[in-house]
């Protein structure tokens, strides 16, 4: 299988880049770590005119854990989250998916925000985020953009990064030491998108109540799915396997999957009801316990 | 676009299509038949190639892309003539039954015991979960890398 005849470009700078993506943005993917992106070209799913390869630009290839933030740069791959101590330290919720993603020798490759900027509603990183919260940072030589993950994400394979932008970062939302988090994922096999995967976060206050809380699936609905209102019900009251109950029960009845080979739709409602208190149950447990 | 790479130690240019996958590049360009091509949609692993030390999926990957970094492939392993600690394991514990999977899972032994000299049973298993090996012949894979780490740390302590 091969794709269409492309340009290749290889920038040096980020200026270089963004200058190109000024010119010619509509006419050009980004690429990442290519693996999602030159699969499809393969298939010819995807035939862009040209490629910006961004692997060569300096700066980017960063994890920083600084106020509030956990920040991980736009050449970040999968596996440096895997084997990251300040990831471990800063969000349970990143650090429990990051070696779910994909497969070994993908996550070798693949990126961060190349997920989130490809969109795909069967990627795992999108209910991340949404889950504990984020910003993205977008770069174009109009300056700086920075879009709560909620505006970011559109729909599936969409978002608000326009042709001329670039992802350069993406900013998590810390844990405290009275936060937890999790990634419950059922996949039939190493490398296979999510059957169904769930992504929560919890934050306690003093009194031991949820002051904070997120839940986000993956692969159950048309795009990565937040579910505000079993979030709200949690927000404010004492953690409690009734109350979490009712939060999967919830959550269960917001999805709307598919049926397919990965089973079906009634079967995925039921997992992600029982993967929704799992989550939540892991995540009270790391946030009483100040477990890393 | 001219691309050059440092292969198994030596240097080789050649002028490519930027669509040129670093398999084809590796196969056809250059000659080196020991990557091999198995499902061509990233799941298999069987045409995985060190880049700069990284294993990667190389029908996933653009012959441009590795301009000016040095590539692993199986014909790279050996050492001064000899077998490599990892090859000679292979041999040893019979780590294959076909022989298609066999130089990928052998590349990813030798990534994995550069980062993890006394990898866990559980640890191999979890490093060649992104490798097939239609043969379904995991277990003697898995005794080879631990036979290949063994060899290594009795190098070491000699």
């Amino acid at each position: 299988m091969y794709p269409s005849k492309f340009d290749y470009l290889v920038p040096e700078t980020l200026d270089d880049a963004l200058g190109v993506l000024a010119e010619k943005g509509p006419e050009i993917k980004i690429l990442a770590g290519g693996q999602s992106l030159v699969p499809m070209m393969k298939l010819r799913l995807a035939n862009p005119p040209a490629l910006l390869d961004i692997n060569r630009l300096p700066d980017l290839d960063f994890i920083e854990s600084s106020n509030g933030h956990l920040r991980i740069g736009a050449l970040v791959r999968h596996n440096h989250v895997v084997r990251s101590d300040a990831v471990k330290a800063a969000n349970h919720t990143v650090a429990a998916a990051a070696p779910w993603v994909s497969d070994p020798i993908v996550r070798n490759l693949g990126t961060i925000c190349g997920s989130l900027a490809h969109h795909d509603p069967e990627g795992d990183w999108a209910s991340v985020m949404l889950a504990t919260g984020a910003e993205v940072v977008l770069r174009s030589t109009q300056g700086e953009r920075v879009l709560p993950i909620t505006d970011f994400c559109v729909d599936m394979f969409q978002t608000m990064c326009r042709p001329d932008e670039l992802v350069t970062e993406v900013r998590v939302n810390k844990h405290s030491a009275r936060g937890g988090g999790d990634y419950q994922k059922l996949e039939r096999k190493v490398g296979d998108y999510a059957t169904v995967g769930v992504a929560t976060s919890l934050e306690l206050g003093e009194d031991g109540s949820i002051t904070d809380a997120g839940i986000a699936l993956t692969s159950v609905y048309a795009h990565n799915l937040k579910v505000t209102e079993a979030e709200d019900l949690l927000r404010g009251n004492q953690p409690g396997t009734e109350l979490f109950k009712e939060a999967s029960a919830i959550a269960g009845a917001a999805c709307d999957p598919a049926d397919d080979h990965r089973g079906t739709a009634a079967y995925k409602r039921h997992v992600v009801g029982v993967f929704t208190e799992r989550g939540l149950a892991k995540s009270l447990e790391i946030a009483q316990g100040g477990q890393s | 676009m001219n691309v050059t790479v440092n292969i198994n130690g030596a240097e080789r240019s050649a002028d490519v299509e930027p669509r040129l996958l670093l398999t084809d590049f590796i196969r056809v360009t250059l000659g080196l038949t020991g990557t091999h091509i198995g499902c061509d949609t990233t799941s298999c692993g069987v045409c995985t190639v060190l880049l700069d030390g990284v294993p990667v999926k190389s029908c996933t990957v653009f012959a441009v892309q590795a301009n000016g970094r040095s590539i692993t492939t199986v014909e790279g392993l050996k050492q001064n003539g000899q077998l490599s600690p990892i090859q000679q394991a292979f041999h040893q514990e019979h780590g294959l039954q076909c022989g298609f999977c066999t130089p990928a899972m052998m590349l990813v032994g030798t990534a994995l015991l550069e980062d993890n000299p006394n990898p866990t049973d559980d640890e191999i298993r979890w490093a060649i979960s992104g490798n097939l090996c239609r043969c379904t012949g995991y277990m003697n894979i898995v005794k080879s890398i631990q036979a290949a780490a063994a060899m290594k740390s009795e190098e070491v302590s000699a």
